[in-house]
């Protein structure tokens, strides 16, 4: 029944949508010669090198590409647990 | 001195074989003096395409091995005096030849012709670099497929590494009804994505299978779409500027002319 609305007024989930998204997603990392693999390796090094300044939650971490036209930028997203003691800086 | 373009994809079965024949028959019948190169060594196509492949008796790796002269080696065209063909080798593989023997070939060839088309074989490894090595200028061919894009964006890379700037694209098979539809990619969304400058837009048209049972490429015939398509690369390759088809046009209907009147879009 949905599917008949859908086709009747014009359809959001057009495939071509589905197609463009999916191939942004694999040709940021086909240009960046890094598979999700070998992100997610990176992402578990960048956790263990913080850990030693910063306590972090580990679980909300993110690290992904993002693209704007033709610049490309590795984003990490870092939350941190607790306030930061200044004396031991 | 003539310009060597090399016609690659990295994915197979997008039409490269069939572009190189219709661009090279299509300047043939503009006056142009043309070569085509298959360069797919061990899978030979384009003599097929061109309806050659009973002339053959020297090819590409007979030239380079200087088993043959070049001149011996060119198989004349029957419709055009202007238009020639070097094969590939059908029993040997793409290690037979390297990227400075091509170079060497290529650069010979461009002295003697206006125009020297490569027919690059799929895939990225030394049929790649062969094909490209003595080329001026890039055609990319993509239809519009995830997958096909996907590997056009990989050749794009790989023509930037070897010094091959500002390829052009050729979008293959557009159906203009699912493009409409929403269910397949248009010609925006492919050069957004590949960031490309746009050589030629061709519709898919059956007729191209009937053009290469006969051996006749589909740009000699003035019926058919994707012929018209490729006149019109023809001719932007020869520095004219050519608008692209209006694909929507055919399958609009009356509700579409009636809100194109109207000044609706969509």
């Amino acid at each position: 029944m949905f599917d008949l609305f859908a086709r009747v007024f014009g359809r959001d989930d057009a495939s071509k949508e589905v197609a463009k998204e999916r191939l942004r997603l694999v040709l940021v990392h086909d240009r960046a010669s890094l598979s999700p693999q070998a992100l997610e390796n990176l992402k578990n090094d960048l956790v263990k090198v913080i850990s030693q300044y910063l306590d972090i939650d580990d679980q909300g971490f993110r690290v992904d590409f993002s693209r704007d036209e033709d610049a490309m930028a590795l984003v990490a997203n870092i939350p941190i647990r607790k306030k930061v003691n200044r004396n031991t800086l | 001195m003539g310009e060597a373009i090399v016609i690659t994809s990295g994915k197979g079965g997008v039409g490269k074989t069939t572009t190189t024949a219709n661009i090279g028959a299509g300047l043939a019948q503009a006056g142009q003096k043309v070569a085509l190169i298959d360069a797919d060594i061990g899978l030979r196509n384009l003599d097929v395409v061109m309806g050659l492949e009973n002339r053959i008796v020297y090819d590409l790796v007979d030239v380079v091995e200087g088993f043959a002269k070049l001149k011996t080696a060119l198989i004349k065209d029957k419709r055009f005096e202007n238009l020639y063909l070097l094969p590939a080798a059908q029993t040997r593989d793409k290690t037979a030849v390297s990227p400075e023997q091509m170079r060497d070939l290529v650069g010979e060839m461009k002295e003697e012709f206006d125009f020297v088309l490569i027919d690059c074989p799929a895939g990225i490894e030394q049929g790649f670099k062969n094909a490209v090595a003595g080329s001026d200028k890039a055609v990319v061919v993509a239809t519009p497929e995830v997958s096909s894009v996907r590997d056009a964006d990989r050749i794009i890379g790989l023509l930037e590494a070897e010094e091959k700037h500002h390829p052009s694209l050729i979008v293959n098979r557009i159906r203009p009804s699912m493009v409409k539809k929403g269910d397949m990619m248009d010609i925006n969304d492919m050069i957004e994505i590949l960031a490309i400058e746009l050589l030629g837009v061709v519709p898919d048209d059956e007729f191209i299978v009937v053009s290469t049972n006969r051996g006749e490429p589909a740009v000699l015939n003035p019926q058919s779409r994707a012929g018209e398509a490729y006149r019109n690369v023809t001719r932007r390759l020869m520095g004219e500027n050519v608008p692209f088809l209006k694909l929507e046009e055919e399958s609009q209907g009356f509700i579409g002319r009636l809100r194109k009147m109207m000044g609706i879009k969509g």
